[in-house]
């Protein structure tokens, strides 16, 4: 089995993976970090979603082996002590989230959409861009005023 | 009104688990030397079972076990069941087939299972199902619905001749023949309610674990009613008794009713933990397995009729509908399309006479059971369509033939089961309309017009029965269980608060609401207030949470075992501050004795009632606890008025929803914040039935909808934001005042969507889901007309 390496909210991670092993398999399994979840096996939901050397990606759509050297960013990693990041704290002011399944993936595009859009962003903007996340709860209608408003305090 | 008390736009307690990563669903939890699940499911969807070879499979690498329905059968594992009791018209009882929780001589549909395979790892459980040999006798499969009533029509079950399951009715039959038959003008609609998948975003998952050592059994479950599971997986599937099994939900992603029944995945992994010798077995549905296995919703074909006076007042409704039940009956399957529906006909308004035939059918396609609103949007869209059309035809505005025909006095009695306890419908129709700007449409039409596009609106005046149920009312009804809650409130030492519950939340926010409730009632602030539910082995028993009942019915249960908390506390507090009972009065955190300025805090007395040295225990026993159990009295009525505004471009046939306005009377509103998420989130599902969501199986029984690829999920670009308003008539029949709010969106809005775009084509009917390519054929005539 391959071993690889990466760093993960800042820690340095190594592990030994199948080929197979999904990124999002080694973050759960291997790290025990469950925040990131699978919702799909088509790459359609986007609960998975994490950074990738700063970029948005799907952790169900990449293989660990292929991950190896680069730095993941999830969820867990994104209070820095004990202050939330903006946009967390959004989706809370705003009751962006109800089971809170589609939560992480939904935190960590809106992050991405403001690192690409930027800081003032459109409602119609939002909901373009939000294109590769489901939600079965909220009707998206608070998810998109969380990210609004979350893009405004980054 | 405080910041943390009834009626407070309170934050939600328990945002900051599921935010920051922390939130614990069952594929989170890992338990020692925990194995996987794998099912091997059957590729048709009906077929003989004549062997099954698993010798190879067994000893494939890293196997523990491999089982079959035999192994079940040797074992006395019994089959899941259907907890509600339907009649047909001719008094016999419903036809049930067998439901066993590994297939048993036949496999029914797609994705029905076969075998499980327990594997150190999944890839090593795969492997060996690979290795497995079915050999199959493939039978032709029976999937239209309509069909399957025909003479040699394929059989699901043998007990069920012409796949029937129950040909029920309710309502007067000649009555309303009669006054169809002096109707001054009937309007006939044939409508198809499309099969919907829920999906949940969190995927159906379990973890079975036997103790040897205390011949006990913990099942972590993806559950809406642990108890219920618990008690169905003991007394009817006979694993285990029910003090000999925990079933703990944790954290759920989303249920919308799929997770209410009891699978066999569950009883599975249970059982194959024991044969496994004592290793935890875990299964996690995927997708794909999740559109083949979990109960789909709606799936109703129906003839509708309407019959009005020459005053434009509605004289009768007959309806009569087949109910796919795919090819078992899941646990409430039968409620559905019976006393869910047909008790709803009515509507909102006067309908003197109402009779409708329900025939249930089995196919081979995956069970069919409740989905959010589960026979009430199926209703609704029935009695608002044909609103709609009928107001088109006699020529009236829709909203004044809707006024013209307005219950107005309460408690009203319909023909069909249902009595009425509260409402103001035309209140929340007018109230819709201003915030709409009704009159300002046909203006707005025109300026679509100059665009090139079709401009359409349409309402839907909904009502629902929620607040599910009263024990006696739903047992005479064939309900196998009651549907009472219970709540335990747990007052510590230093008055904190434990609220034992047995509603579910799986994101309804109750970590929050119920700390609102306790907050108002006690006076404290609600961060010392804590929920425990989801766990059979703390909560004494509960029924659950489905059909908007957690706050109507659990809540008043809690409701109730505050009283007695502060009926107890009243005496404690008497004693100590050495006054009358009948003196003391509690307010705003803070017991005193009339007419002095003698006060203990509620924390003080609880402390009091636990130290027990200033009042005799002969009489009062120390310690500050109390239970309840609430039986509804009557069901609840939530009701309003959604309506929709729409852009057809009538060149691509796409539909763009471009205004949205939802008028609720969900009674009193613990947390408004909470309350407008949920209508939200239905008014989403409501769109998605009505634009593009279905479940689709071929002629031969393949599903075709197999993932998101192909069952489309309404994305946030398929939506807009929402405007909503409330009217309030307060619920007389619980203290709180509370209807419900859970089910309202999905219910209302497949009607509205499609009124909305019926009329911007100018046509009678359009298919659901109103894809670009429905719509476009359903433009033939306009393209016709400009030819
Ligand atoms: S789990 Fe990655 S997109 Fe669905
Ligand atoms: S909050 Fe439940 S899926 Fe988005």
């Amino acid at each position: 089995m391959p071993a690889i390496s990466m760093t993960v909210n800042g820690e340095k991670v190594c592990g030994d993976v199948e080929g197979r092993t999904l990124l999002v398999d080694f973050i759960r399994g291997n790290l025990g970090k469950t925040g990131t979840h699978v919702g799909c096996d088509t790459s359609q939901c986007g609960a998975c979603v994490v950074h990738v050397d700063g970029k948005a990606i799907k952790s169900c759509t990449a293989l660990a082996v292929a991950c190896d050297g680069v730095t993941v960013n999830t969820v867990e990693g994104l209070a820095k002590n004990g202050t939330l990041h903006p946009m967390q704290e959004a989706f809370r002011e705003h009751h962006g989230l109800q089971c809170g399944f589609c939560t992480p993936g939904m935190i960590m595009a809106g992050i991405d959409i403001v690192k690409r859009k930027g800081k003032k962003l459109k409602e119609e903007t939002i909901r373009e861009e939000l294109e590769g996340n489901i939600c079965r709860c909220t009707g998206y209608h608070n998810i998109v005023k969380a990210i609004q408003a979350g893009a405004a305090k980054m | 009104m405080s910041d943390t008390g009834i009626g407070a736009r309170m934050l939600r307690k328990e945002d900051h688990r599921f935010i920051t990563g922390k939130g614990r669903y069952t594929d989170d939890i890992n338990l020692p030397g925990q194995a996987v699940g794998y099912f091997l499911r059957s590729p048709h969807a009906h077929a003989e079972i004549k062997k099954i070879d698993i010798k190879k499979a067994e000893k494939a690498p890293g196997v523990l076990c491999v089982l079959t329905g035999d192994d079940a059968a040797a074992d006395n594992i019994g089959g899941v069941i259907c907890g509600w009791m339907i009649h047909s018209k001719d008094g016999s009882p419903m036809k049930a087939g067998p439901h066993p929780v590994l297939a048993q001589g036949k496999v029914r549909h797609v994705g029905d299972q076969v075998a499980v395979v327990v594997a150190h790892t999944m890839a090593q459980a795969k492997a060996a199902a690979e290795m497995i040999n079915v050999s199959y006798n493939v039978l032709d499969a029976n999937v239209d619905p309509v069909a399957s009533q025909k003479r040699g029509a394929p059989q699901v079950h043998d007990v069920a001749s012409r796949n029937t399951v129950f040909e029920w009715e309710l309502g007067d039959k000649a009555a309303t023949d009669a006054a169809f038959s002096s109707a001054a003008h009937i309007t006939t609609l044939d409508l198809v309610n499309n099969r919907l998948a829920p999906n949940a975003m969190e995927p159906r998952a379990a973890i079975g674990s036997y103790d040897a050592g205390e011949d006990h059994y913990t099942l972590y479950t993806t559950s809406q009613n642990p108890h219920v599971a618990r008690l169905v997986i003991s007394a009817f599937v006979g694993l285990a008794p029910e003090h000999k099994l925990r079933v703990i939900a944790p954290d759920v992603g989303g249920g919308f009713g799929s997770k209410i029944f009891i699978y066999a995945e569950e009883v599975v992994c249970l059982w194959a933990s024991k044969r496994a010798g004592g290793v935890p077995v875990k299964w996690v549905a995927d997708r794909s397995e999740a559109f083949l296995t979990d109960a789909n919703g709606r799936d109703h074909v129906t003839t509708a009729e309407l019959a009005t006076d020459s005053n434009g007042k509605i004289t009768g409704l007959r309806a009569k509908t087949i109910a796919n039940m795919g090819a078992y009956l899941s646990t409430f399957a039968s409620s559905v399309p019976t006393y869910l529906y047909a008790t709803l006909l009515s509507g909102q308004y006067n309908i003197p006479n109402i009779y409708a035939e329900v025939d249930a059918v089995y196919t081979n396609t995956s069970p069919v059971d409740a989905y959010r609103g589960a026979g009430r949007p199926e209703a609704t869209y029935v009695v608002e369509r044909l609103m709609e059309t009928a107001a088109r035809e006699l020529g009236m505005d829709p909203a004044e033939f809707r006024a013209r025909n307005f219950v107005n006095s309460f408690p009203h009695q319909t023909p069909v089961i249902m009595c009425y306890d509260a409402g103001d419908y035309g209140a929340s129709q007018k109230k819709a309309m201003e915030m709409i700007d009704y009159a300002g449409f046909e203006k707005r039409k025109a300026a679509s017009a100059r665009k090139g596009k079709l401009r359409g609106i349409g309402f839907s005046n909904y009502i629902e029965a929620c607040g599910i149920a009263p024990s006696a009312a739903v047992g005479s009804l064939g309900a196998g269980v009651g549907l009472w809650e219970s709540a335990e409130v747990r007052v510590n030492p230093v008055g904190t608060v434990e609220i034992l519950t047995g509603s579910h939340s799986h994101g309804q926010g109750h970590e929050t609401t119920f700390a609102q409730l306790v907050s108002d009632r006690l006076g404290i602030p609600a961060d010392q207030v804590a929920i425990v539910h989801g766990d059979t082995d703390k909560v004494q028993f509960g029924m659950g949470t489905y059909g908007s009942r957690s706050g109507a019915v659990g809540m008043t249960a809690i409701s109730k075992a505050l009283d007695k908390i502060e009926a107890k506390a009243k005496k404690v507090a008497a004693h100590v501050m050495e006054a009358s009972e009948s003196d003391v009065e509690f307010k705003d955190g803070t017991f005193s004795v009339k007419g002095t300025d003698k006060a203990m805090a509620f924390g003080e007395v609880a402390l009091s009632a636990y130290v027990a040295h200033k009042f005799p225990t002969s009489e009062i026993e120390p310690g500050l606890k109390e239970g309840a159990f609430h039986d509804p009295t009557n069901f609840t009525f939530p009701a309003g008025c959604h309506i929709c505004e729409l852009e057809v471009d009538a060149d691509t046939g796409v539909t763009e929803i471009v205004d949205w306005v939802a008028v609720d009377d969900f009674g009193n509103v613990i947390n408004p914040m909470i309350v407008e998420g949920q209508v939200h989130g239905g008014i989403a599902q409501g769109v998605g039935q009505a634009l593009t969501e279905a479940v689709v199986y071929d002629e031969g029984g393949q599903l075709l909808t197999g993932s998101y690829m192909d069952y489309c999920m309404p994305r946030a670009d398929n939506l807009p934001s929402f405007k909503l308003g409330f009217t309030t008539t307060e619920c007389p029949s619980n203290p709180l005042g509370i209807k419900g709010c859970g089910e309202a969106g999905a219910i209302a809005a497949p009607a509205a969507v499609m009124n909305a775009l019926t009329s911007a084509l100018g046509v009678k009917d359009v298919a659901m889901p109103a894809t670009p390519q429905n719509v476009w054929n359903a433009m033939a005539h306009l393209r016709e007309a400009a030819e």
